[in-house]
């Protein structure tokens, strides 16, 4: 296994142009636990570590500034230094694993492992996030909904990396719920993400684990736009917050595996995006 | 492929050679003798090997010790300073926090960088008041305490240990 340690950035992008198969390490905390289980060695790794830019975020310019996220920034970070910002993310950051795993782990690893389960999927599918890549041959921004490929496959080519995420901060509550045997360390069985746009009037939705890959729920996102009394005193419609929860169920596509049943999946759904939405509005009222 | 490092461990400066390969939990366990912190899983879920890096807890079986060049890492042999245990260890002695001990040192270690991130105002998964300071109750002490696993179960007795040094 050769071992690529690149010293900046176009290094980093060099290196992975000339070894499109190497595998990049940022936590490595998926990367490392293939390794130990013997699943397959990478016959390199390139350590994005000593990148040292990787682990800065800073603000986009423009009209409507957003946080650029850099690869490198764990979880930890994320939590302590863009929770108010990125509330939903964060509190999707606050479950990753343990403290230790989160200490590692960032939130562009979970992008590269493109695990159905990930937790940091539907917060960015809700917020409207873009997945910054880059390779020798220049930069794309990926909008988050076109990311996602397939089981583990994401809309990386073998010579680009990701420098960081796009997240734009929250224009209303957010919130993410997810469903597990335990609270520490589990995959989610399913998990879900909304975040309110109060000035738009829209809410975006993302859903974690129950289909090949994370996913919005379009239907459920148009009908809180037309249906919901935007302007509205004390809490939702329990009736709209009802058909909110179907239609986000209805806009998965589980299957049964170990940890959890289609149809428990969907159930599970339908009641945590239900409670979800209560939850986000509820805030608004605070 | 072998690399030159040199890890600060415990305090001393260890210079190393080997594979790329290898865990910064086999670096220090099976070429520098230190042996505080446990293989338990070998791959994130147990906590066992558990150490400070730079200051910050991580498991060691996860990381590879070439990407720890010129690091600082504490384990629980070298918590104890001059003879001393450490706070944190004299309160599982007292608390009686531990049955086998194998997963201590790894305890140990995650308490030491769990209480420098109460400090520092990081809020958990069971944090209600997201920007003030965090009080750190049983609830907050074992949510924080979650990366580490123990089969004898003496969280009981861990929790109460971790109590008593959050109101000290
Ligand atoms: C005990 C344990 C518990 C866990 N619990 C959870 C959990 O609750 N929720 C959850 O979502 N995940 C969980 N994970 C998985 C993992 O921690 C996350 O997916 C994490 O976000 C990975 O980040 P990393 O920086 O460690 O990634 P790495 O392991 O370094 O990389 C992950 C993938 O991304 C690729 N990659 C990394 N950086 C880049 C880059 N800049 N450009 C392109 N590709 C890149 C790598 O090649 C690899 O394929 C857990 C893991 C462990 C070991
Ligand atoms: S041995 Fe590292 S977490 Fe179990
Ligand atoms: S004391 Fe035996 S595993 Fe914890």
């Amino acid at each position: 296994m050769d071992f690529l340690r690149p010293a900046t950035w176009e290094d980093a992008l060099a290196m992975k142009a000339a070894r499109p198969d190497a595998t990049p390490i940022q936590g490595g905390t998926d990367v490392m636990v293939e390794i130990n289980l013997d699943k397959g060695r990478p016959t390199a790794l390139l350590d994005l570590n000593p990148v040292a830019e990787l682990s800065r975020w800073s603000w986009t310019a423009g009209p409507a500034p957003m946080l650029r996220v850099g690869a490198g920034v764990t979880y930890t970070r994320l939590i302590a230094e863009l929770g108010g910002w990125l509330p939903g993310l964060a509190q999707a950051s606050r479950t990753v694993g343990s403290p230790q795993i989160r200490n590692r782990g960032t939130l562009v690893g979970n992008l590269g492992a493109a695990s159905p389960a990930g937790d940091g999927h539907p917060p960015l599918l809700a917020s409207g996030a873009l997945v910054e890549a880059e390779s020798v041959r220049g930069t794309r921004l990926i909008p988050i909904g076109e990311f996602y490929m397939g089981v583990k496959r994401n809309a990386l080519e073998g010579d680009e990396l990701i420098r960081a995420v796009h997240v734009p901060p929250a224009a209303g509550p957010q919130c993410f719920a997810k469903v597990g045997t335990r609270n520490a360390m589990v995959i989610a069985v399913c998990s879900f993400a909304v975040a309110l746009d109060l000035r738009a009037r829209r809410a975006g939705t993302g859903i974690g684990s129950a289909a090949p890959t994370p996913r919005r729920a379009h239907a459920a996102e148009e009908f809180l736009a037309g249906e919901l009394d935007w302007d509205g005193a004390g809490p939702v419609d329990p009736a709209l917050a009802r058909r909110f929860g179907e239609l986000v169920a209805e806009a998965a596509a589980p299957i049964d595996d170990v940890r959890g049943r289609a149809d428990y999946r969907r159930h599970a759904l339908a009641v945590m995006a239900r409670r979800a939405l209560g939850w986000a509005w509820a805030e608004r009222e605070v | 492929m072998d690399a030159r490092i040199t890890l600060r461990v415990d305090g001393r400066v260890r210079p190393l050679a080997l594979d790329t390969r290898t865990t910064l939990l086999d670096a220090l366990r099976d070429h520098l003798s230190v042996t505080s912190p446990k293989k338990g899983c070998d791959h994130g879920q147990c906590g066992a090997c558990t150490v400070l890096l730079d200051g910050r807890r991580v498991v060691s079986c996860l990381i590879l010790a070439v990407t720890c060049d010129g690091a600082e890492v504490t384990t629980a042999q070298g918590l104890a300073q001059e003879g001393e245990p450490h706070p944190v260890q004299r309160a599982f002695l007292e608390k009686d926090a531990f049955q086998c001990g194998f997963c201590t040192p790894g305890q140990v270690c995650s308490a030491v960088g769990m209480l420098e991130e109460v400090k520092a105002g990081h809020p958990s998964e069971v944090t209600d008041d997201l920007t003030g300071p965090v009080t750190l109750d049983d609830e907050e002490i074992r949510e924080r305490l979650s990366g580490n696993l123990c089969r004898c179960g003496a969280y009981v007795n861990i929790v109460a240990a971790l109590r008593e040094e959050a109101e000290s």
